[in-house]
């Protein structure tokens, strides 16, 4: 599964679009993460952990996008954007969307 | 007695002042770490080059694509709030925010170009900045840290 956030693919052409395909997921805080971030918050400095986590729920969201795009038959999505939102308190929603289309090889 | 009155009314501030010093040097001293690193890291030879714009000019052969993002969670420190806290009393410029921000982004932009280096690319199109606050502990709307996300469209010569 090609991803691009262009909206062409050079030197190949786009043979279909499927239209919009999207995938999300909800992480909440690890708790002794918490505690080590409020320290954090004293010092300042890189939230490591926290970096890593939504690096990884990132990385799930788009699995969950290229799924989807798989299931429809596309082979790529172009034009990917992502939105991160707080939900709730110590909630976070990682959002990724893009264009499913069928390449010509 | 009046000794024990004088320890409870003068414990709390000592326990802000001591929270506000250790931020203060924590912090300064964290941030200039940084800002020595990230200018090492710009300046290095070797670039990966970086656009904003939309579409690359075309080119034959054309280049393989590839989605490329970097990502990191700065927190502020307690000193910085503290002083946040006061400006909103009166307004103006949040210096102490303004740099906090301006590090998580050229932080993020830098791991973007790592990644990109690491797939032997030579530009990233179409940058993208996503700017989230996540929610500290306590208040709502006090930015304890945020996240800062770059990607963009690495274009890797062909193989």
């Amino acid at each position: 599964m090609l991803l691009s956030n262009l909206e062409i693919v050079p030197g190949r052409k786009v043979k279909e679009h499927l239209g919009l395909v999207q995938g999300s997921t909800v992480r909440a805080k690890h708790v002794g993460r918490d505690i080590a971030a409020s320290f954090k918050n004293v010092f300042g400095g890189e939230l490591k952990g926290y970096t890593e986590l939504l690096n990884d729920s990132r990385e799930e969201a788009m699995s969950r996008m290229s799924a989807q795009a798989e299931a429809i038959g596309a082979n790529a999505v172009l034009n990917v954007r992502f939105s991160t939102s707080s939900l709730t308190q110590g909630a976070a929603e990682l959002f990724v969307y893009g264009s499913a289309v069928v390449l010509e090889d | 007695m009046e000794l024990l009155l004088s320890i409870q009314l003068i414990g709390p501030v000592v326990f802000v002042l001591l929270l506000l010093a250790t931020g203060f040097f924590s912090g300064r001293y964290l941030e200039r770490k940084h800002y020595a690193r990230i200018i090492e890291d710009e300046t290095a030879p070797g670039q990966v080059m970086v656009f904003a714009e939309r579409l690359p000019p075309p080119r034959l052969p054309a280049p393989q694509t590839q989605l490329v993002m970097g990502s990191v969670v700065i927190s502020v420190d307690y000193y910085k709030r503290f002083i946040a806290g006061l400006r909103q009393l009166i307004g103006g410029r949040l210096n102490s925010y303004e740099s906090l921000i301006d590090r998580a982004r050229r932080e993020a932009l830098l791991r973007m170009r790592a990644e990109a280096k690491k797939l032997g690319a030579q530009q990233v199109f179409n940058i993208k900045f996503e700017t989230a606050a996540i929610s500290g502990r306590g208040r709502e709307n006090s930015v304890g840290s945020l996240e800062v996300l770059a990607y963009g469209t690495a274009l890797i010569d062909g193989r």
